[in-house]
């Protein structure tokens, strides 16, 4: 009789728990189901593209756009190479080495332009009081989210030959004739600080403002000097920012399309406008999506060291 | 006052020399060229160099032009379909991945919601023209739909994040107490979590909304031919040099971003 009861209690006890594992499996299936319909969407809208796309960068490209479906290794080929029409040499394409090395190296220099001016901003804005914190930070990013077409007009207007920059000073009779501004690298250069500063900003505060300010003082205490405080303690500790926010400025520059052909002028072309080209006059579809597969790669290794930096920066700071 | 505040007094220990006046400087910097844009706007003169005295006119050349008229139209339906289906997409994965346990892909599923958040716009951009063309070939259709599909996708991760934000800060135990009360899972949620989750919502559309409205690269990749939305349209008149009739409809679309961007801070903080 004992050993019945004890049997079915036991029987009881595990159908109970088998219970619970149907529940639970369950619930799971039904938290898949409700992010199915948005993944499905960013598939077919987002992420299934690429892979389409990488096929496409291994086919040879049609006359006059579009592809034949014919293997081939010309659009990776085309990257850094090119071969000459009439007698077959293969040499290295300069004119793609030396859109690629502006890229890289405009994209260098707003990052930096942008840590200069962001680095104080963000500062200033985790040193002020509590109440305010939050206006400052909502004016930093009010430009962020209005169009960036908008803001390249903007600055666009300020640096023109009759801009407000010349205007004021030659009004001024500092100069002369007008300094040409427009349609340079350094024009791409500034537009580019301006439109992703934002990007910069933000990071920075969220290091600044976790901060602790008693080794800042700690450090005064010992007679540091402003300067060594700031480059042995206040650097050193917001480090994990200073990279996440450069990654967040250089990643977007990299990338660049509306920027560089609006200040550019469409003769300072950046690689952006270097891969629309060849789905445009190029008429070279494998080129262009080789060229961007080629820039994913290099955003996909920028944001690699970023997510690492991010982790190791919180696991410090817990 | 005890001595340290004495001492703060006379040593500013949070202070860095020049340190605030690149921060002035910064946010002039930022806000000058935008407030140049406005001001110019509204300029008498045909010369965007100039001042003539103060005028209306250029707002009301650019109301009176059928092509901006026509873009305009287009931009916001594309926008008002992304921003609708893109936040319901993303209320419903938030709350699929938002106060659950750990289960497995729930991390894959992340990353494919934030994926147009890494990659660089043109990228995504051509792939969507590749992709499209196909389609366009087998199906023969070249309408809106195309422009509307990218922009549902790319608003997504913006949906998403302020929503997944709110439900995040919601208490799971009032959602339980409904359950315990018998109510079914749709009335647990039209009663309880919808209403607090609400603004949550409201900020994410909104979000995605200005998102889809400012979209430039993908849509310029993407769009078949007489589909230009208002930021492609004035890209395309670029070429003529900037009119004062662009700069009256930047300044226009400029107030539209910043009030909505506002009604979405206030949403959050709420």
């Amino acid at each position: 009789m004992a050993g019945t009861e004890n049997t079915s209690s036991v029987l009881a006890a595990e159908s109970h728990q088998v219970a619970i594992k149907a529940f639970r499996r369950n619930k799971i299936r039904n938290y898949r189901l409700l992010s199915m319909p948005a993944l499905i969407v960013l598939t077919i809208g987002a992420a299934g593209p690429l892979l389409i796309m990488l096929v496409y960068s291994f086919l040879k490209a049609a006359p006059y756009g579009g592809v034949i479906w014919e293997p081939s290794i010309d659009g990776w080929f085309g990257v850094f190479l090119k071969k000459d029409i009439f007698d077959g040499t293969i040499s290295i394409a300069a004119a793609h080495l030396s859109i690629l090395w502006r890229s890289v190296n405009l994209s260098i220099q707003s990052t930096l332009l942008a840590l200069i001016l962001g680095f104080p901003t963000a500062y200033f804005i985790a040193t002020r009081p509590v109440q305010t914190r939050n206006l400052w930070l909502f004016l930093i990013t009010i430009p962020f989210w209005t169009n960036l077409l908008i803001r390249t007009f903007a600055i666009m207007q300020v640096i023109r030959d009759q801009g407000i920059i010349n205007n004021f000073l030659i009004g001024w009779g500092l100069i002369d004739s007008p300094i040409e501004m427009l349609y340079t690298d350094f024009a791409i250069m500034l537009g580019m600080t301006y439109v992703y500063l934002p990007l910069m900003v933000l990071p920075l505060y969220a290091s600044i403002e976790k901060l602790d300010f008693r080794l800042v003082e700690a450090a005064y205490d010992l007679y540091a000097t402003r300067l060594r405080v700031l480059w042995r303690i206040i650097i050193p500790l917001v480090r994990p920012g200073i990279v996440a926010g450069s990654i967040l400025v250089f990643v977007p520059s990299l990338g660049a399309y509306v920027t560089p052909r609006v200040l550019g002028g469409g003769k300072h072309l950046m690689l952006g406008n270097l891969i629309e080209l060849q789905f445009g006059q190029g008429r070279n579809w494998p080129l262009g999506a080789a060229l961007s597969i080629f820039l994913l790669c290099v955003v996909m290794g920028a944001l690699l060291i970023y997510v690492r930096v991010a982790q190791r920066g919180t696991a410090e700071h817990v | 006052m005890s001595e340290v505040q004495v001492r703060r007094k006379q040593f500013a220990v949070r202070k860095l020399p020049g340190f605030q006046t690149t921060a002035v400087l910064c946010f002039v910097l930022l806000y000058a060229p935008i407030a140049a844009l406005v001001i110019y706007s509204f300029n008498a003169g045909t010369n965007i160099a100039l001042w003539e005295g103060f005028s209306l006119k250029w707002y009301h050349v650019a109301w009176q032009n059928e092509q901006v008229q026509e873009v305009t139209i287009r931009s916001f339906i594309i926008a008002s379909v992304a921003s609708f289906s893109a936040t319901s997409l993303a209320t419903l994965a938030a709350l699929g991945t938002t106060r659950t346990e750990n289960y497995r892909g729930r991390t894959a599923i992340y990353a494919l919601i934030n994926q147009p958040l890494m990659v660089p716009e043109i990228v995504t951009g051509v792939a969507l023209l590749i992709f499209f063309a196909i389609i366009k070939t087998v199906t023969g259709y070249h309408g809106l739909f195309y422009l509307m599909l990218a922009h549902t996708a790319f608003c997504i991760p913006f949906a998403y994040l302020p929503i997944r934000a709110r439900l995040e800060g919601m208490d799971i135990s009032l959602e339980t107490a409904a359950q315990d009360l018998y109510a079914t899972p749709w009335m647990t949620f039209r009663r309880i979590t919808l209403p607090l989750l609400w603004p949550g919502v409201l900020a994410g559309a909104m979000l995605a909304f200005v998102i889809s409205l400012d979209d430039v690269v993908i849509t310029e990749l993407v769009k078949s031919a007489g589909q230009d939305t208002l930021p492609t349209y004035m890209l395309g008149q670029l070429r003529r040099g900037i009119t004062p009739e662009v700069n009256a409809i930047s300044s226009a679309l400029l107030g539209v971003s910043i009030l909505l961007v506002s009604l979405f801070y206030i949403l959050r903080n709420r």
